[in-house]
């Protein structure tokens, strides 16, 4: 009788529309990378290896969000696939900067880019993943923390749940002793609304967050664009600041149609 | 063994940043088909940005590319400045200088250690070659980390970083961080030197082009942010002029549009464009270094671009110590930059060529029209060059070494598809 050699987890990486920042975390991982590398093997990553194992594989990590009828089709080959599928980064988990063509005229906008409309395959949305596919978990951020995402790669190969918060940047920015900077000098921030993860980094470098990991756990989004009603913005860039990395993030998306409503 | 009849198709060219493949075919020894088919899905950064306001490009079109998002925020910074008349200069100029210089160390050495070098060494992969060089990927590692530092101080985070505005930055760098850079550096520039001694060693393909090299020059240093657009065959136009000497084209094969200049055809933009036409703004430390590792001050092989992307990388580490060392904190760290109504161009340096971009805006600093050409659009056409080039004299090679050499000319480009795709207003059609 022969035992089979305990193998490593499989980890594959895909992409769909997106920047190739999200994957691109993974590679700048410097310290952590090899060491991964040697408790996984990453049998599927094509921008790092022209190795490429086919499937199934443990763990797939999916960045981009679904712009096409060919990728519609790619994303549920990637299911069945997959023991675990993690979404990463906004393009991925809300459709990403590119979801600001939703409910826009997108031949329209071929029009704008393109001269043969005829060769542009596209969606008339841009939509997360957990459209059309289960989901087992999301990581936030455009981009993602990389140490969110070591946490996340971790915790599913030790089959527990990844320690990843769900509180505001609110939260991030007491626990660095930040001033507030609404408060102190007036500073319209998405904050109070958006979750935490990059460590209030934002107010820390003296702006205002900017909403990048999507809104937080029951956000009161019209309580805050009241606030910024009276820091003197008006409605259409109020809409404008709720319509960017995380645009179709639901909170996100009413409160910009509550204030821009065209 | 000459292949009469070849059919190459690489459907998921790895080691490349996007969506692309590959398609080359030979039919009684004649190239009939060439094509670097680009299918990553389109995302209308252009049409996104109209009716945006002037602040928001610096963070919406680093969101093109993740990995030189501070390429895209300084194209886009310039060029609205300049449609609001505004000039930076002094130690805000300084740290967009370090910011780039930043971006240049951790793309370059990321193509170098984990992109390109697999090719020259027969492994699928940077991982890979680790398993039998540990030691030279764990400096790279570090020399990419030392990058990644740069551009986290300035930035906040390497990718997509949040502290660049119009006029410079929310918040300037204490003197203690910019120290904390210091050490890091000196002891990147002994291992980039490793690094490119390394590379220098590698097989290279022999393939000679006579290229149009497009690049920026300014009068003074070897160029990040600023200059006129250039040529080494006499090209010479300030950015504003550049949509007047360029052409798009919309291919079936390809969601990023082709460019090339009129009357002049298709150029090479990057890492061998900067070097031919700003060789003697280097150092001359790093001129005879070049010379000693045997690259020419005009290098017409495109495969040798892995060791220039180095001794760039060398420069950059060069540039940033000279930076941090002089450093003072401004007394403010943007200047104001009001909205007026006009339109603004910029051309800057991505680590992998000219990124062009244009604003036209109104008086509330709302966003008309914007236009974008980036590198790979503008080099897609020459790498089908190369590419036709390559097969036809080597038509010798068996059919999985022909592949591999086509694919690892492709990635003498360092091709960002992601960049590429999904831009450029169509000013001529061919068809």
């Amino acid at each position: 009788m022969t035992i089979a050699e305990p193998r490593n987890p499989t980890l594959a990486v895909w992409k769909f529309a997106s920047c190739d920042g999200c994957q691109l975390s993974l590679l700048d991982c410097e310290d952590e990378i090899l060491a991964l590398a040697g408790a996984l093997d990453i049998a599927y990553f094509p921008e790092a290896s022209s190795g490429m194992v086919e499937g199934p594989y443990d763990v797939s990590l999916v960045e981009g969000s679904i712009t096409t009828p060919h990728d519609l089709e790619r994303i549920k080959k990637v299911r069945e696939e997959s023991g675990v599928v993690i979404t990463i980064g906004a393009c991925a988990t809300s459709g990403g900067i590119q979801a600001l063509r939703n409910g826009a005229d997108v031949s329209e906008f071929i029009g704008i880019v393109y001269a043969h409309p005829e060769y542009i395959s596209t969606l008339e949305m841009s939509t997360p993943i957990a459209d059309h596919i289960e989901v087992d978990f999301e990581l936030r951020g455009c981009p993602i923390d990389k140490g969110q995402l070591i946490e996340t790669i971790v915790a599913h190969l030790a089959g527990r749940p990844p320690r990843i918060p769900t509180t505001s940047v609110c939260m991030e920015c007491k626990a660095r002793g930040n001033p507030c900077v609404m408060v102190a000098h007036g500073t319209p921030c998405l904050g109070p609304v958006t979750q935490g993860g990059c460590r209030a980094l934002c107010p820390t470098y003296n702006r205002g967050c900017y909403g990048c990991f999507g809104p937080t756990e029951s956000p009161n989004t019209e309580a805050l664009a009241e606030q910024f009603v009276k820091l003197g913005m008006r409605d259409d860039a109020i809409a404008r600041s709720f319509r960017t990395y995380a645009a179709w993030a639901e909170p996100f998306k009413q409160e910009a149609e509550r204030r821009d409503p065209s | 063994m000459t292949s009469e009849n070849v059919d190459l198709h690489v459907p998921i060219l790895a080691r490349v940043e996007g969506e692309g493949a590959m398609h080359v075919q030979v039919s009684n020894g004649e190239v009939t088909d060439i094509r670097l088919e680009i299918y990553e899905p389109p995302r209308f950064f252009e049409a996104l940005l109209r009716g945006r306001d002037y602040t928001e490009p610096a963070d919406i079109t680093a969101r093109i590319c993740g990995i030189c998002p501070v390429a895209y925020q300084m194209s886009a910074v310039h060029a609205i400045e300049r449609a609001c008349g505004v000039a930076v200069g002094g130690e805000i100029r300084e740290l967009r200088r370090l910011l780039y210089c930043g971006e240049w160390i951790q793309s370059h050495v990321l193509h170098i250690g984990f992109l390109h070098a697999p090719d020259f060494l027969g492994y699928e992969s940077g991982i890979a070659i680790a398993a039998d060089h540990p030691k030279m990927v764990e400096s790279i590692l570090t020399l990419k980390r030392t990058g990644n530092d740069i551009v986290d101080v300035l930035g906040g985070r390497p990718i997509h970083p949040v502290n660049i505005k119009l006029g410079g930055f929310y918040k300037a760098p204490s003197r203690a961080e910019m120290r904390s850079l210091r050490e890091p550096l000196l002891q990147a520039r002994e291992t980039c030197v490793e690094l490119i001694r390394w590379t220098a060693g590698f097989d290279f393909p022999d393939l000679q082009q006579d290229y149009e090299f497009v690049s920026l020059r300014h009068e003074s240093e070897y160029p990040f942010n600023e200059g006129r657009i250039v040529s080494n065959k006499g090209l010479d136009i300030d950015a504003s002029e550049f949509e007047q000497h360029s052409l798009e084209e919309h291919v079936a094969h390809s969601t990023a549009l082709h460019s090339r200049l009129k009357d002049r055809g298709w150029y090479h933009v990057g890492p061998l464009a900067r070097w031919a036409n700003n060789f003697d703004l280097l150092s001359s430390d790093i001129q005879e270094f070049a010379a000693e590792v045997g690259i020419a001050p005009v290098e017409n092989n495109p495969f040798k671009s892995i060791v220039v992307r180095g001794l760039e990388t060398l420069h950059a580490i060069d540039e940033s110590l000279r930076i941090v060392d002089g450093y003072a904190p401004p007394a403010k760290s943007f200047v104001d930059v009001p909205a007026r109504a006009g339109v603004g161009w910029s051309a800057t340096e991505a680590p992998r060529g000219m990124l062009y971009h244009r604003y036209e805006i109104d008086d509330e600093g709302i966003i008309l029209a914007a236009q974008i050409i980036p590198p790979t659009a503008q080099n897609q056409p020459t790498i089908e060059s190369d590419l036709r080039r390559f097969v036809e004299e080597n038509l010798h090679l068996d059919h999985e070494e022909l592949q591999l050499r086509c694919e690892q000319s492709i990635r003498n480009y360092d091709p960002c598809i992601s960049c590429s795709t999904h831009f450029l207003t169509l000013t001529i059609d061919k068809s």
